[in-house]
């Protein structure tokens, strides 16, 4: 082995830790380790910057790897794991917020913003306007943007 | 020298801001086109000094200008050149330069262009547009100043994150840039529009160009760069619903529907406070996007550097401008026009749902983007918004929205016939319903979400190439006659036909590549192989190499298809910059058609027998492909339409006065 790839091989030991896929960390029964790593999506590497455990390198990302696995070979349920983690870490290690009431205006927000559109449109529909007839200025003034309409042929389209 | 010119040249274009908003607004107000002239020939005179300026700074970063203290932190004299080029654009204080230069570069195009608008209008929006670059060429000169000298310059710089020494993100800032700051014309039109007290179809029609420009541009910044997250984090996640992420995804929301909502206003004349507040809407986004990037309240990947004053002054900028945006909104929009009636089966109506929709996902987006900021501020816990979350509120909402679309553009103006637009779709909503079926039954894992997905790519399409064959009589009228229409389709219907498809292509990409990809990780030594979803992959060999600026090991990767034929050789590398001392994957992705294989190479470890070996992982991403080849149609169509107003206009001008002399150019001339 040459000097530079040495090199690479100490660079490494610090700074890449395995991913994880690594097969050094796999479980062996497959159907657990799927379950891992959906569950590994749903967690938060602390210490990242916003990267589940499942994308992250990081060597704190490796050890909760370490632990949901572990957890999961020992047949706990996704909620047992879940809830060992937030004991842990708090509720902050989640990626997905709990259906609770802390959470209920994230969780609502979007279908109240759709409601609250839906009710605007429906009152826009069944009041009619005040002024559906239009004005004699306003007719003017109509025609006359009618007419000055090739003039906008600057326009920065 | 050069680079005090280019602060000064910086200094110069704040001053002719300052002139351009103040003679621009007195303009208005005396209803003097000298002043008016003045205004505009500021406006250009702003952007060419800060076009200098900008140039000085890239002078400094392509001789590695130590001296200059941007320089110093972002540069590294053995980068190439391109990155030295742009990494003047890499970090935070040149990119606020860019954004100042795309802000005085709207601006002049407002001046010069701006022609067809009506004298107080004009006045108001490049008045405006003025005191937006105010806001921030002062934030560039006095709080974020590229060009601060070090009095003790060191001999070498400390380098770009060399994740971000890569082309795609190069391009990745100014086209963000450009569609960030386009908006910032639409909030300067629409402050116009509500100082005038008027909103009408011919506002509209200057509201949309500007508008599209901007919504293409983000749509191909955006794309860029999910493209390079693709390709350099090194494990094939292309969107990550990161904060940044969010940040520039949330103008792009609302210039979508702003594109929809104008159209209501310029044929119908309806909705114009509603298209009014979508206008303010956009840029403040922008800037609400530049605050987050750049004030660290929010940890990201893509942060810049934290720096809580310079967060709170953009902070400032940001409730200031929006805030007397909107007041100004207010206290004016109760009293304009509410425009034409519709019946609730209606274009119209069926504008409106895209922009409820639409409205209702930006909500989501800002609210899952900002909520833990909030909680915390309000309980003091800390708690994540990851993709699960946006996964289960932002998809379905954009699903209701797609399953809408296509009947959408057959509706009618004011009143229309949902069962005839629902019969001329019967044949996408059949192919749909067979892409659905032939998907359960075919691939494996078996998928319902899956299925869904991709029916609903295919009724995105079939059903937008339905508006054009109804259009053009497809096999109801004669060929003649199928053609001469054909031809006569104006640009705009086929941008709206592009972007329509490509945003169903891009779903098809989108819940394929999500749903079936593949990944194998194995340690390999040389002469070993791994295998994924059919595919061999081989290492042959690993050797050292030696980059500009960095070392690297580079794999030599074997690939066999699964009929047994070699498919491609494949390079991927582990690349370590000895300047900031990080390392990273260069992967080697292999085009399978539409799929591609993408191969990373890890870590080297010691093997069983002593030997070295390294950790490989192949991924299968089927249909990766369309992911970005559908928002770059997307962004096709937004130019194709773009080009369709020009085009319309300069015929009507012909056609109106055939053999009429060019009118005398305005006052203040165009840009160059």
């Amino acid at each position: 082995m040459n000097g530079l790839g040495r090199w690479l091989v100490v660079a490494c030991a610090v700074l890449c830790l395995g991913a994880a896929s690594d097969p050094s960390e796999r479980l062996a029964d497959p159907a657990q380790e799927a379950r891992a790593r959906a569950l590994f999506k749903e967690v938060r590497c602390l210490v990242c910057q916003n990267e589940s455990i499942d994308a992250s390198n990081a060597e704190l990302a490796q050890d909760l790897r370490a632990i949901v696995r572990q957890e999961v070979a020992q047949g706990r349920s996704d909620v047992e794991v879940r809830r060992f983690l937030t004991d842990r870490y708090g509720e902050y290690v989640l990626l997905k917020p709990r259906f609770s009431w802390a959470n209920a205006a994230l969780w609502l927000a979007p279908l109240l913003v759709v409601l609250a559109g839906a009710g605007l449109l429906i009152s826009r529909l069944r009041t009619p306007p005040a002024e559906a007839e239009l004005t004699q200025a306003e007719i003017s003034a109509l025609s006359r943007l009618a007419d000055d309409r090739p003039e906008d042929r600057g326009s920065a389209s | 020298m050069i680079v005090e010119i280019g602060a000064f040249a910086l200094i110069l274009s704040l001053i002719l801001s300052v002139l351009q908003t103040g003679a621009s607004a007195l303009a208005r107000v005396r209803r003097a086109p000298v002043l008016a002239a003045v205004g505009e020939g500021a406006a250009i005179a702003a952007f060419f000094a800060l076009a200098v300026s900008f140039a000085a700074l890239i002078y400094a970063f392509v001789v590695s200008d130590f001296s200059v203290a941007n320089v110093a932190t972002n540069s590294h004299s053995a980068k190439p050149l391109l990155y030295r080029v742009g990494g003047a654009w890499g970090s935070h204080e040149g990119s606020m330069l860019m954004w100042c230069l795309a802000l005085t570069g709207f601006g002049a195009l407002l001046a010069g262009y701006g022609r067809g608008l009506s004298a107080g209008l004009k006045a108001v929006a490049v008045a405006t547009q003025g005191s937006l670059g105010i806001a921030f060429l002062a934030y560039t000169v006095f709080a974020s100043n590229p060009f601060w000298r070090l009095t003790d310059p060191p001999v070498e710089g400390r380098s770009l994150n060399p994740l971000l020494q890569d082309p795609a993100l190069i391009l990745h800032p100014p086209f963000l840039y450009v569609g960030y700051v386009g908006l910032s014309v639409v909030f300067s039109l629409a402050i116009a529009a509500l100082v005038e007290g008027r909103a009408d179809a011919a506002w509209a029609r200057w509201v949309r160009p500007w508008t599209l420009a901007a919504w293409s541009a983000l749509t191909v910044g955006i794309t860029l760069g999910a493209f390079w997250a693709y390709y350099e984090l090194g494990w094939g996640g292309w969107w990550f619903w990161d904060p940044v992420e969010n940040a520039s995804f949330m103008p792009w929301l609302i210039a979508t529907a702003l594109l929809h909502s104008a159209v209501v206003t310029e044929r119908r004349g309806a909705l114009p406070g509603w298209t009014i507040f979508l206008a303010l809407g956009g840029y403040t986004f922008s800037m609400l996007g530049a605050f987050l990037v750049r004030s660290g309240v929010l940890t990201s990947v893509h942060a810049f550097a934290v720096d809580p004053t310079r967060g709170v002054l953009l902070l400032t900028i940001l409730g200031v401008t929006a805030g007397l945006g909107f007041a100004l909104f207010a206290w004016r929009a109760p009293a304009m026009a509410r425009g034409g009636l519709f019946a609730p089966i209606s274009r119209e109506s069926a504008l409106v749902l895209n922009n409820i929709l639409l409205a209702a996902a930006t909500a989501t987006v800002l609210l899952g983007t900002l909520y833990p900021l909030i909680r915390e501020a309000i309980a003091g816990e800390a708690i994540s918004v990851g993709p699960p979350y946006f996964n289960l509120t932002f998809t379905p909402l954009m699903f209701i929205l797609l399953l809408l679309l296509p009947a959408g553009p057959l509706l009618a103006w004011k009143r229309a016939d949902a069962g005839v637009a629902l019969q001329r779709l019967w044949i996408a909503a059949l192919l749909a319903a067979v892409a659905a079926v032939a998907t359960l039954a075919l691939a494996q894992p078996r998928s319902l979400f899956g299925a869904a997905g991709l029916a609903l790519g295919v009724w995105l399409i079939v059903g937008s190439a339905t508006e054009v064959a109804e259009r053009i009589r497809l096999f109801r009228a004669p060929r003649g006659e199928v053609l001469r229409r054909l031809g006569g389709l104006p640009r705009g219907t086929w941008g709206m036909t592009l972007a329509h498809a490509g945003l169903g292509i891009f779903v098809l990409g989108a819940v394929f590549e999500t749903t079936w990809k593949a990944e194998t990780s194995e340690v390999l030594a040389i002469g070993q192989r791994l295998e994924v979803a059919g595919y061999v992959v081989a290492l042959e060999d690993v050797a050292p190499v030696q980059g500009p600026n960095y070392e690297a090991e580079q794999a030599t990767l074997r690939a066999f298809a699964p009929d047994g034929t070699l498919a491609c050789m494949a390079r991927p590398e582990r690349r370590l910059y000895s300047a900031g001392g990080q390392t990273t994957s260069e992967v080697a992705i292999c085009t399978r058609g539409l799929s591609h294989l993408y191969m990373v190479l890890g870590e080297r470890r010691v093997g069983a027998d002593g030997g070295p070996v390294w950790l490989v992982t192949g991924y299968w991403n089927p249909w990766a492909l369309l992911i970005f080849l559908g928002p770059g149609l997307m962004a096709l169509g937004g130019v194709v339409s773009l080009s369709d107003r020009r085009l319309r206009l300069a015929a009507g001008r012909r056609a109106a006065q055939p053999a009429a002399p060019e009118r005398a150019p305005e006052p203040a001339g165009e840009p160059a």
